[in-house]
């Protein structure tokens, strides 16, 4: 399986019970440490902080944020965008590579697709606080009303509403379908009886027999096979809500790849802006591998360069339409007002991940991290871009202006890494962050003779 | 190690499974109905008075025209409320003493108006004009229903937005005789699409336009 | 023509200033946390906020209930409007109006087409005039001292006061007024003088530094020069002056007959931006120029064939001066102009104000009555009126509100508004309206009339009988009834027009010697004396040119800005003669170097909670010798900043002919030529869609950019008929003000110079929306005869719509607007026009083509069962325009007069190569330059 001279996905000397422990461990023996607990009360506060500022924009109205005519989008959307993003990481490593066979996914897959659920659980907030009016947010969806209407189905933003929503449910079930084995075996391992109760409901009388199996392989698979369409249709979808508006710096066409590529770069990003950490405060480096991260580091390096190459034909076209207003545009990002985002997300996206062509630094936990970190910026800023430099000055001179993000935003904004982190640290707590099944599995792989 | 759940744990799972989701479903439709039902739109709901006015006894016991007190049913968006002065027109004869019209009485007599419930009540957003739909040979019974056998007024549509679309979709269907719009207990006849479409000729019913949204929203 | 535009004055050095300019934010919403109530009551509002979101759904829709009168009255039907005419005073001259009313509110102010002054149209502040009606600071109680009092003890105080001026002739009784044209009052105050012979009346009008100008037949002039006189500004004869100026600009209709205008002025001004020619000189400038012209001195380069233009047209052309010119260059314009003078405004009767104060030092005055007017506040500075006033010792004041003046006076009584009273007034040609009330005295209030019959010892008497005394008296024929009811309904009293050209009495002079800066004092475009400075519609109008809301600036020219290292935004000391104003500069392109302009009106203290610290009052600067300006002054910069709110940050095209702009002879050789210029609009075959067949009526909108004088009318109006929020100063600082038609304003050229255009921009109504796809509830839609519809009650707000309107035109909602603290008060429901929706927060709203009376006019057609007629339909917008730029109607209908506009060759689309087809075109503005001056 290992080409010679490669890092294993395993570090050796591990059989199943040991596997199994060592990750069981980390729920069911470990004491409630003073990290865990600092960390989350701190992500915890962030959250409170947010509901914070959400009562006072339902109080008061989408005024309080800085959006305003011609911006009327603003960090809601960005966020939304980056949000979502960041979700495609987990499902392209369960799904995808499950599908390609690559046994390196096993030890993280479970990770990002936890990481996967919260983002987007964080993405679907934005659209619905964003409404002018949050309470009719229903008249989006197509049911029979009183009023004899129906949506208006040539807007993007009511496919939005299928797309989002279908990523969300389909990687919940993807996720949990994948946990059951685990929480069986967290049910017999786990010690108070409440918690085998517990553990056993949500294992749903798991009891591992062959026909458990099987039906459990089918399942897993074609969940698989069903997320992958949606890991590039989301994105696209989302990429549609500027490509199909006819502001300069929306309407291209090159959106739907781009977004994409885009996505999975700011996905691997987070997962190893998060992994790096955990790996060291749980001490799983055994389990996840320097192998682990290079590879991460790897596609990160490729769909950088996708990304990259999409900011160029970006340029390219703008020159090569020869339209006055686009030209405009582009030149006002590079030199304009807010030429310092533009430059900045040309740092972080195209620049920093060049570094990766070195194996040391795919090697180097740390550098990865900070690495990792600049792309989750760049990537913000990157929509903040898109955003707000095309609507502030469009078509009519006169009308043009300028937007800031008011304090409202940032804490709606820096609220929701505190939901995203709650949600991952109670994770961390209660449930295997790494599939126990397939290490396994893969244990049992690399003992048995090539 | 005792087993952790009995034999009949399965059933329960599924139960559960199942049950949550014709729970949520439920709920949904218990939703749907609701907003559906007359207790919300209060159709066929006779609101107090401070008067029990009764249309049956004055439309079809003394037959009083409509316009007789809802005099601006033809020239203006409000059908007219009648003044205290039209009550005692006849009242300062008839029942000149009867208790139940004292207020009517202080009205006039301290310049203070009657102050009547609202039974047809559209949102604010929604601008009906009255005249043009009696001017096009709309009756008063399509929405008012058989007013005349009313001893207290209620509603007798849910008044929907959809009920309104049904009609200006194809408003030949609802379409009467100029001389019929004031007669509550016209029937349509069988031939109603065919008469309605001679009816949109003399009446001079424009299609074009009654859907759209500034017919009524502005 | 070149276009060689430069972004806005900083970003065209890109001035650090200008970066944190971006990049400041206003304290975000710190109004929550400072206002006490808001913190308080947070949690309760949040419940509540929490209720409305999750239950507003999920409750049943309370009764209402449905109050019919009690008697009705004969010609009500209830919700139907009603018109009554009547007239409205700016520095006592009438302009006649039409006041529509619903079931006795009454809601919007239009022009009188019947009457001289108005000719239908109308000014932004009769428009605002409707809102000063219901304005809830108004002055509500009589007042003595500090204790409330009543009219009958005030009644009982003229008692005892009639006696003493009896028995001393009135010595020692004083009157002090504004203009008054009104017949009534005058007679009232002959009568009271007649009575008192000691008794005095003296007149002060802030504005009205002069005896005023003759007005002058503009349509019959080939050519004019207007020096320091913005004859197409705000004033008596605007409305006039600005229909015929456009009816010598028509290109679209008949044979060309363009007038020239040139125009020579210290600081921009609408008539500036209509000039061919204009020429920014300072003070000391134009009165050169002026004295060159009336003693045949030499001229600068140009003049000399612009004066050639003058005198070969003489008897058809005009030299209007301003009154900061001295006598000579006046007494010679005035002689230049007689052949086309048509009317002389009558100068005021009455003492002036020295002479009042004189008096008032000198102890002789016991008793003051004030009618009106504001002199505490506007009056010249040397006067020390406030000081004076104090010394008399006892002081009346019949006035609106408790201003200024009323804060120095024992008796104040509260003053019913115009729309409120029965009186009369003449126009600037001595045409005479009997005005009649629309309602009852909101705040008890009493009219001029009233008090004046008080003082002459006549008690009480209901101004309705005064004023039909007066006409009665003066009716010579039989039936007065009949007569009374026609003047009543036609607001014009027959015969009573055509005012006789006087003889013309100067008296006062101007300063205009001295060295090095110079200040220029000019009343404020939208609050003009400070008179309407607690009205919200004005305070939030955007001003012409430098689009500042909320706030008056020192402008000065960009070169000056240069020398004195001067930036927008800066604040400065003014230091003149002797007296200190801090004031924020703004750099205003057309501008006059090394003159600073400042507007009056601002910085009032007791205006009321609208129209208090707001700018700064630039009155503290102006004497009475120099009361339009002077040399002397100094600035001294404080480096402070003040941030002003402007709707517009960017005046310069860019290149994308939005306003396209000719010759007269470019046009005349190449008809297409002017209006083609920027890329042509794809042709309407050029869709992979069919297109759509509008087979009813398509209602559509041209703008004659040769014909707008840039009033800002429009926006007033637009805003007063739709029921417009104003949102304060610091939303539009946020780029939220809401008007629905907007007056943009370009700068063109060289910044020392450059010329000033004006594009009216409301919904272009594109038949190819680009709002209406993105919208995911269908809330934006198309309708059958080509309106793009916006529904409020299905908005859900997600503002795609306004990201996807290349034009912006489209409004949204950001803050509760309609509860905030200009819209709050409950006195202003009755305002609201019934026939639309008062929007909520979190929708999204703009230009409908005022669609209610579209509706109005096709459902009375319908009745009658004929089609709608050509002109029958006129927006608010239309209809308040003085100078026939907006014609609306159906474009289906070739004979129609918009269908005629927009066959003018000069006629295109707004970024019609966006192929959005708007409804709204534009006719490109043509200009007719002297060739010779252009040599020159």
């Amino acid at each position: 399986m290992n080409a010679p001279g490669q890092t294993p996905v395993v570090a050796p000397g591990y059989d199943s019970g040991s596997v199994t422990r060592k990750i069981t461990d980390i729920v069911l023996a470990r004491p409630l440490g003073r990290g865990w607990l600092g960390g989350f009360a701190f992500a915890f506060a962030l959250l409170m902080m947010m509901n914070f500022a959400i009562g006072w924009l339902l109080m008061r109205g989408v005024g309080i944020w800085g959006i305003n005519i011609p911006v009327a989008w603003g960090f809601a959307i960005v966020n939304f965008v980056w949000w979502i993003g960041i979700g495609h990481a987990g499902t392209f490593i369960s799904a995808i590579l499950l599908l390609l066979h690559q046994d390196w996914r096993t030890s993280i897959n479970r990770f990002a697709e936890a990481m996967t659920l919260f983002a987007v659980a964080c993405a679907g907030l934005f659209p619905l606080l964003h409404l002018g009016r949050p309470w009719v947010f229903y008249w989006l969806l197509p049911y029979p009303d009183t009023m004899g209407l129906w949506p208006q189905w040539r807007s993007p933003l009511v496919w939005d509403v299928f797309a989002v929503s279908t990523y969300g449910v389909v990687s919940l079930m993807f996720w949990y379908v994948g946990l059951i084995p685990d929480l069986a075996t967290m049910r017999d391992r786990s010690a108070p009886r409440p918690l085998q109760f517990i553990y056993g409901v949500m294992a749903l009388g798991w009891r591992g027999s062959a026909r458990h199996w099987k039906r459990f392989k089918m399942a897993y698979l074609l969940l698989a096979g069903l997320a992958t369409p949606l890991v590039l249709s989301v994105h696209s979808v989302v990429s549609l809500d500027f490509a199909v508006g006819i502001v300069p710096g929306w309407h291209s066409t090159i959106f739907p790849p781009y977004f994409v590529a885009g996505a999975i770069f700011s996905g691997f990003a987070m997962v190893l802006t998060l992994l790096i950490p955990v790996r060291k405060a749980y001490g799983l480096q055994d389990f996840i591998t320097i192998r682990h991260l290079e590879n991460c580091a790897k596609i990160m390096l490729a769909t950088g360069l996708m990304v990259a190459h999409g900011y160029i034909t970006e340029l390219f076209m703008s020159w090569y339409s020869d339209d006055k207003f686009d030209i405009y545009m582009t030149l006002n990002r590079m030199f304009g007002s807010y030429a310092p985002a533009w430059w900045l997300l040309m740092f972080c996206n195209v620049l920093t991940p060049q570094a990766l062509w070195f194996k040391k630094i795919r090697t180097a936990p740390v550098i990865l991290f900070f690495i990792a970190l600049l792309v989750n910026v760049g990537m913000w800023t990157e929509r903040y871009v898109i955003v707000v430099t095309s609507l502030h000055r469009d078509f009519m001179p006169s009308a043009w202006g300028s937007y800031h993000g008011t304090r409202w935003d940032w804490m709606t904004l820096i609220g929701s890494f505190g939901l995203f982190l709650s949600l991952l640290f109670l994770f961390l707590r209660l449930l295997p962050a790494i599939s126990i099944t397939e290490m396994r599995q893969l244990v049992r792989e690399k003992k048995e003779p090539q | 190690m005792p087993q952790l759940f009995k034999r009949r744990a399965n059933a329960i799972a599924n139960a559960t499974i199942m049950g949550g989701g014709l729970i949520f479903l439920g709920a949904c439709g218990v939703v749907f109905a609701l907003g559906r039902s007359d207790y919300w739109t209060r159709k066929e709901e006779a609101p107090a008075q401070p008067v029990p006015f009764s249309h049956e006894h004055h439309v079809a016991g003394l037959g009083i025209d409509c316009r007789y007190c809802h005099t601006s049913v033809e020239k203006s968006s409000f059908a007219g409320m009648p003044p205290t002065e039209t009550c005692m027109t006849c009242h300062s004869q008839v029942w000149k003493g009867a208790p139940v019209l004292q207020p009517v009485r202080d009205s006039l007599q301290y310049g203070r108006p009657l102050r009547w419930t609202r039974v047809y009540d559209l949102p604010d957003y929604v601008y009906f004009d009255h005249s043009i739909h009696v001017d096009k040979g709309i009756g008063c019974a399509s929405c008012h229903g058989r007013v005349d056998q009313m001893p207290m007024t209620w509603e007798t549509q849910p008044l929907y937005m959809r009920w309104c679309l049904d009609c200006h979709r194809q408003p030949e269907m609802h379409l009467r005789p100029l001389d019929e719009v004031f007669n509550l207990a016209y029937a349509s006849p069988q031939n109603q699409f065919l008469v309605g479409r001679t009816l949109e000729e003399q009446n001079h019913v424009h299609h074009e336009g009654l859907t759209d949204c500034y017919t009524c929203h502005r | 023509m070149n276009m060689n535009t430069w972004r806005s004055m900083d970003e065209l050095e890109d001035k650090p200033a200008y970066r944190d300019w971006l990049q400041r934010e206003f304290p975000p919403l710190a109004s929550e946390w400072t206002n006490e109530a808001s913190r308080r009551s947070f949690l309760k509002i949040m419940g509540a906020s929490f209720a409305l979101a999750g239950l507003s759904a999920c409750t049943r829709q309370p009764l209402e209930k449905i109050v019919p009168y009690v008697r009705q009255p004969e010609e009500l039907v209830p919700g139907q409007a009603l018109y009554f005419a009547t007239a409205l005073n700016l520095e006592g001259y009438a302009r006649g109006i039409l006041v529509e009313s619903h079931e006795g509110r009454p809601t919007k102010i239009e022009g009188n087409p019947e009457h001289p002054a108005s000719l239908g149209a109308s000014d932004v502040f009769m428009q605002a005039e409707i809102l000063a009606l219901y304005d809830p600071d108004r002055s509500k109680s009589v007042t003595n001292g500090l204790e409330i009092s009543t009219w009958d003890e005030f009644l009982a105080l003229v008692v005892r006061e009639r006696e003493k001026w009896k028995s001393n002739g009135g010595a020692g009784l004083r009157l002090l007024t504004g203009y008054i044209t009104s017949p009534t009052l005058l007679s009232q105050i002959e009568a009271l003088l007649k009575e008192f012979p000691n008794a005095k009346w003296h007149v002060h009008e802030p504005l009205a530094t002069k005896t005023p100008q003759p007005i002058f037949d503009v349509a019959k002039a080939e050519v004019i020069l207007a020096v320091e006189n913005d004859f197409l500004g705000p004033g008596p004869a605007q409305l006039k002056y600005a229909r015929d100026f456009a009816s010598r600009r028509r290109a679209n209709s008949g044979a060309l007959s363009f007038n020239r205008l040139y125009v020579a002025e210290s600081t921009p001004s609408m008539t500036g931006a209509r000039a061919d020619h204009r020429y920014a000189l300072g003070p000391r400038a134009l009165q050169e120029l002026g004295m060159a012209l009336a003693t045949g001195a030499s001229l600068p380069s140009w003049g000399d064939p612009m004066l050639a233009d003058l005198t070969r047209n003489k008897g058809r052309s005009l030299l209007l001066v301003g009154d900061s010119l001295s006598e000579e260059v006046r007494q010679f314009a005035l002689n230049w102009n007689r052949p086309l003078q048509i009317a002389q405004p009558l100068p005021s009767r009455g003492d002036s104000l020295p002479e009042l104060l004189r008096d008032v030092a000198a102890g002789k005055i016991e008793t003051l009555v004030i009618l009106g007017g504001n002199p505490a506040y506007d009056a010249p500075v040397d006067f020390k009126f406030a000081e004076k006033l104090a010394l008399v010792p006892l002081r009346i004041r019949l006035g609106l509100y408790e201003d200024e003046t009323s804060a120095l006076c024992q008796w104040r009584l509260p003053e019913a508004h115009s729309l409120e009273t029965w009186s009369d007034a003449r126009a600037f040609d001595g045409t005479a309206t009997i005005t009649q009330p629309l309602i009852e005295p909101l705040y008890g209030g009493k009219s001029a009339h009233e008090l004046m019959a008080a003082l002459t010892g006549n008690g009480m008497v209901g101004g309705y009988d005064i004023v039909r005394q007066y006409w009665h008296a003066q009716h010579t024929g039989d039936d007065f009834e009949k007569y009374w009811r026609k003047s009543l309904h036609d607001g014009v009293v027959e015969g009573t027009g055509g005012g006789k050209p006087s003889e013309f009495a100067p008296h006062g002079r101007a300063e205009t010697s001295g060295s090095g800066l110079e200040l220029v004092f000019r009343p404020s475009p939208s609050i003009r004396d400070g008179r309407f400075a607690n009205n919200a519609w004005l305070q939030e109008l955007p001003q012409p040119f430098t689009k500042i809301t909320w706030d008056n600036a020192a402008m000065i020219s960009p070169a000056t800005a240069k020398r004195l290292e001067l930036s927008n935004e800066d604040v400065v000391d003014l230091k003149y003669r002797g007296r200190l104003v801090r004031a924020p500069i703004w750099i205003l392109p057309g501008q006059a170097d090394d003159c600073v302009t400042v507007h009056l009106g601002y910085g009032r203290t007791h205006a009321g909670h609208v129209g208090n610290d707001v700018g700064f009052d630039a009155y503290a600067l102006r004497t009475s010798d120099a009361p339009w300006g002077g040399s002397g002054l100094a600035i001294v910069k404080t480096g402070l900043r003040h941030p002003f709110a402007t709707t517009q940050h960017h005046q310069s095209m860019e290149g994308r002919q939005q306003v396209r702009v000719g010759t007269l002879s470019e046009f005349q050789q190449h008809p297409a030529a002017v209006a083609q210029a920027g890329e042509p609009a794809p042709g309407r075959d050029e869709t992979l869609y069919t297109p759509v067949a509008y087979k009813g009526h398509a209602w559509g909108m041209a703008i004659d950019l040769g014909a707008c004088i840039g009033c800002n009318v429009c926006t007033i109006a637009c805003q007063a008929e739709n029921n417009i929020p104003v949102v304060g100063k610091e939303e539009v600082a946020r780029g939220r003000e809401m008007h629905w038609i907007r007056v943009d304003n370009y700068f063109e050229g060289a910044p020392e110079n450059p010329r000033l255009h004006f594009q009216p921009v409301p919904c272009m109504h594109c038949e190819n929306a680009p709002c209406e796809l993105v919208c995911p509830v269908g809330a934006t839609a198309h309708s059958s005869e080509g309106l793009n519809q916006m529904v409020y009650n299905r908005c859900v707000g997600t503002r795609y719509c306004s990201n996807n309107c290349p034009y912006k035109v489209r409004r949204f909602n950001f803050l509760e607007y309609d509860r905030n603290r200009f819209e709050s008060a409950p006195v202003l429901k009755l305002l609201r026009n019934p026939d639309v929706t008062v929007r909520t927060r979190g929708v999204m709203e703009k230009c409908t083509y005022c669609v209610q009376r579209i509706n109005r006019v096709r459902l009375d057609a319908e009745k009658q069962n004929r089609p709608i007629r050509d002109g029958e339909i006129i927006p608010a917008c239309a209809q308040a325009c003085p100078a026939v730029a907006i014609v609306f109607g159906d474009i289906n209908d070739p004979q129609s007069n918009v269908s005629k506009f927009k066959a003018s060759p000069l006629n295109y689309g707004l970024l019609a190569e966006l192929n959005t087809r708007p409804r709204t075109t534009y006719l490109a503005k043509l200009l007719n330059p002297n060739p010779e001056v252009e040599k020159a």
